[in-house]
Formats: structure tokens, sequence, C-alpha cells
């Protein structure tokens, strides 16, 4: 009896342990992806003033025209608080801005996708776009209810980068091996990365629905994974000084931080002063964002900005 | 960024500004005030009970406490009247906790002249025939609206009646023939406000809330 039972509890174990090697070398597979860069971090930065203040006025409208920004603002009900602030502030700066939610919500307008899960929710809201929308836009903004953007900063950083090319870009983080863009922050994907990505989505093997790992992986780590295997790598985006644009942190929080590392400098130093994002606002935040980057100006100063992009009509 | 007229302003309009504050709140509160908008002002003071040779505050012979207040608020333009009455052409009181666009203050008071006896805040219509200026947020001074006051005291014209700092200024300069001036924009919208902007940009105030009757101009919503 012993003998069949300690039989038993050794093959369990060596199918468990086996079990776990296979699943593991389905990660390694990952980490090994394409050889295209070394780098250990990308960096992207806005375009240069000069170089923009030196194109003729004709070519300076047609640039602001030429890009148009889609925005996904992935909700689920227990946001509604910061989806009506989202709907009612920034996101009128977009030219198109659509709302994925996870179910169906009686409130507000959205495309539901039927899922709880954030990678699925992720995977269809960018599949559904692709779908409907790969002729009309060219950029691809992603965002979570509690993030804050200035689409027209967006625009002024995308301004000379082709959308053609495979760009993925935001405030990056790197994980191990794997440098991904934090969702927190915003997700910028050019249409090509965009048209690379809903292939790799139908491929099961490197870019399944379930991470196929032990402990589940979140979103936007995901996203990194499914992008690398296409030859898309992440990039921080940054203005000319280094300072991020894209920021996964509230004004409130970054100005904290900046009290205590360079208490000398704590508003110059603290944040781009052309920010594209700030994460972590709670609903009311977002409209005093609002007051104070489109109302509120000081007198007698006057901005020369190189190019003015003009919200959508209505 | 162009500063120009910025600039031709702060010549012009000369504002001095001196903050309401304390011991206990100097380095919590008015610390940031110093290291931010008190550096537009044309001279910024910082009015204490303790005097403090570091930071730098003025030591007014006052104690703290909300007692105290309008007792404070009398010594601090005394102060001021007698050691920088030359050094500006408006002069303006403020809280460690409020925040002043300086840029724009100049804006409403260019066109004004400081020879006349006027003063600007954010009006209130109860108890005062003509107004008086709510205390929370920020009210200025023209210089002939200051040498008034500072006169007032001291023939005692006025006298300290209450420890409510705002209504009894405001009674004060309304005794000696200061006008309550309007603050409004161009499209009659408010420019002092009592409450951070997040109130004032996403509250609703219930319909008892007592602000709606003290609100001298009707307001929009």
């Amino acid at each position: 009896m012993i003998s069949e039972s300690s039989s038993f509890v050794k093959g369990v174990v060596l199918g468990g342990a086996f079990c776990v090697v296979v699943t593991l070398l389905g990660h390694i597979k990952v980490g090994h992806g394409t050889k295209a860069r070394h780098h250990e971090h990308h960096h992207i930065q806005a375009p240069n003033k000069e170089d923009v203040l030196n194109l003729s006025e004709g070519e300076r409208m047609e640039l602001s025209k030429s890009i148009r920004v889609y925005c996904i603002v992935l909700v689920k009900p227990k946001d509604l608080g910061h989806w009506a602030a989202v709907k009612e502030t920034w996101s009128k700066h977009c030219d198109k801005v659509e709302f994925y939610s996870s179910e169906n919500v009686k409130v507000f307008e959205s495309v539901a996708l039927n899922t709880n899960d954030m990678w699925v929710m992720m995977r269809k809201a960018y599949k559904i776009t692709y779908e409907r929308y790969k002729d009309e836009f060219n950029w691809f903004f992603l965002a979570y209810p509690t993030t804050f953007a200035i689409i027209e900063n967006l625009k002024y950083f995308l301004l000379k980068k082709d959308p053609s090319q495979p760009f993925y870009i935001g405030h990056t983080m790197k994980s191990g091996d794997l440098e991904y863009v934090d969702g927190e922050g915003g997700i910028v994907l050019s249409i090509e990365s965009l048209r690379r990505l809903s292939r790799v989505l139908e491929d099961s093997d490197k870019c399944p629905e379930q991470g196929g790992m032990l402990w589940k992986l979140d979103e936007d780590k995901q996203l990194a994974i499914c992008l690398k295997y296409t030859g898309v790598f992440a990039e921080n985006a940054e203005d000319s000084e280094g300072k991020d644009v894209f920021n996964t942190k509230s004004v409130g929080a970054l100005i904290k931080e900046a009290m205590s590392t360079h208490p000398q400098q704590v508003v110059d130093g603290c944040c781009s002063d052309m920010a594209i994002t700030f994460s972590g606002l709670a609903p009311n935040h977002m409209h005093v964002m609002m007051y104070g980057v489109y109302r509120l100006r000081p007198y007698g100063h006057t901005y020369n900005d190189a190019l003015v992009f003009l919200p959508p009509t209505g | 960024e162009d500063a120009g007229e910025a600039r031709a302003l702060y010549e012009r309009v000369r504002i001095l500004c001196w903050v309401m504050t304390g011991p206990r709140t100097l380095e919590t509160k008015a610390r940031h005030v110093r290291a931010t908008w008190a550096r537009h002002c044309n001279v910024a003071l910082f009015m204490s009970s303790e005097v403090d040779e570091r930071f730098p505050a003025v030591g007014l012979p006052v104690q703290e406490g909300r007692h105290q207040l309008y007792w404070k608020t009398i010594r601090a333009f005394q102060y001021v009247h007698r050691h920088h009455l030359g050094q500006a052409d408006w002069f303006l009181k403020a809280d460690d906790d409020t925040f002043l666009v300086v840029a724009n203050l100049r804006w409403l008071l260019a066109g004004r002249s400081p020879e006349r006896p006027i003063y600007f805040g954010k009006r209130f219509k109860p108890f005062v025939k003509q107004g008086y200026m709510s205390g929370g947020a920020g009210y200025v001074l023209s210089k002939e609206a200051l040498r008034r006051l500072v006169a007032a005291f001291a023939s005692r014209t006025c006298t300290h009646t209450s420890a409510v700092e705002d209504l009894a200024l405001g009674q004060c300069l309304e005794k000696v023939g200061v006008e309550a001036g309007d603050s409004r924009d161009t499209w009659g919208r408010e420019t002092f406000h009592p409450f951070p902007p997040e109130s004032h940009l996403t509250d609703k105030f219930s319909q008892s809330f007592w602000y709606w009757s003290y609100c001298y101009y009707p307001i929009v919503e």
C-alpha cells in the first residue's frame, strides 16, 4: 500500500514540476524576442522649437491639421465619477473619443466589451478601433479615467513623427528585461503599431488572452510583450530638458516630491512645461486642471506658441 | 514667452503685499507663499506676533488667535504706513493660505488712481451699507485709503469695535469715506475668491449656505 501511494505521490510531484517547467519555458521565449536593439532604455524627444518655427505658415497649418488623434478610454461602472469628468473635460479635445466599458452603462454611451478583465478589454478595444478607424486616424491614445491629458501638447510632441513608423510612446518602466509603457500615464500608438498589434493579437502563442503564466500580468505589460514580437518597442517621451511629458502621478504629488528632492526649484523642477498627461486625479481636479491649463492667464504675459491646435468644433 | 507688458505694469502699479501669518504657520504655510506668488509683489511683508529675523517676519505687538485678528490687521496697516508708504501705491492684505495672481491684480488696478480713497476685494453685502470685503479672499487698499485708515485710528474716529476683522474694517472704511470698489472683470465675473478653486469650480452650494446671502453681486453658476 505504502509503495503504491509513494509512487503516486512521486508521479504527482513530477507531473507538477513538469507543468511548471513547461510554463516557465513558455515565459522565457518572450525574453529572447527580436534582437533589434540592445539599448537599456529608449527615449524619444519632443520636436525642436527652432525646427518648427522655421516652417512656413502654410506648412505649419498643414502639419497641425494632419495629426488626428483618436482617444480610447477604458472604463468600468465603478469609475462613473471619473468617467463623467473625463467626458466633460479633456477628452473633448481629442479629434474623436470613445469610451470602452466592461459592460453597458445606462447613463453614458460607450462601446460595451462584455468583460471585466483589463487585458481582454484592452485587446478588444484596440481590435475594434483598428477595424473601424484605421483609415481615419493616424495616432491612437489610450487612457484610464484617472488620467488627465492635454491633447494639444500631445499633437505638438507627435508633430514630426511619421505615423507609418511603429511608435509606442508614453511613460516607460522596466520589469526585468521588459520595457513597457505604464498605462497610468497614457499609451500612444501610431497607426503602424496598431496595425502590427491587430495582427499579433490573433496569434495565441505570442499574444494569448490568458497570460499563459503562473501569475497574471498587468495589461500594460502584456501589451508590451505582444508589441515586442512585432518589432515595436516602448519609448519614454521627454522634452528638450529631459523631463518626462507623460506622468503617472498628479501635479500635486509631483510638487510634493519636488519639495523634498529639489526644494529650491519646486515649480521649475517638478514637471515639463509641455506635459501631456498627469494621473491619479480625482474627478473634481480635472475641472481645476481645465481652468488652470486653458482659462486662467496672468495679464501681461504673452505666450507665442509655435503652433496652434484648435479643439474640434462642438 | 513675452512678459514685456507685465514688466511695465510692475513699474507703474506698485503693490505692497502683507501676509497675515504667525509663528505656528510661518514654516508650514507662509514659507510657500514666500517661495511663490509673494515674489511678484513690489514689496512683500510677513506679519506675525513674533519677530523672525531669518524669515524675515515682522513682530507685531499682538497675540495670536481669532479674537486678536482685527488688532493684528490694524497694527499691520499702521506698520506698513509708517515704514513703507513711499514704496507702493496699493496695499494688499492676504492670509497665508491665499493664492494671488499678482499680474491680474495689476490689471485691475491699472486704470485707477491710488490717490482716490477706494479698496477692492470680494464684496459682501450684509451689515455695511456699501458692503465690505471678505477677509479670506484678500483685499487691497489705495494709498489714500490707507492714509485715511491710519488717520482714523490716530484720531479715534475708528476704534477696535470687534474681532471680526473684515466686517470691522469695512465699517471703519465706510465711515472715513473710502469707497468699496467693484472688482469684477469686464464680463462681470468675480476676481477675488474666498474658497479654493475646486470649490468655486465644482461645488454645488445648498440654498441655505450663507454665501448666497452675503455676495454683493449676483452669483453666476
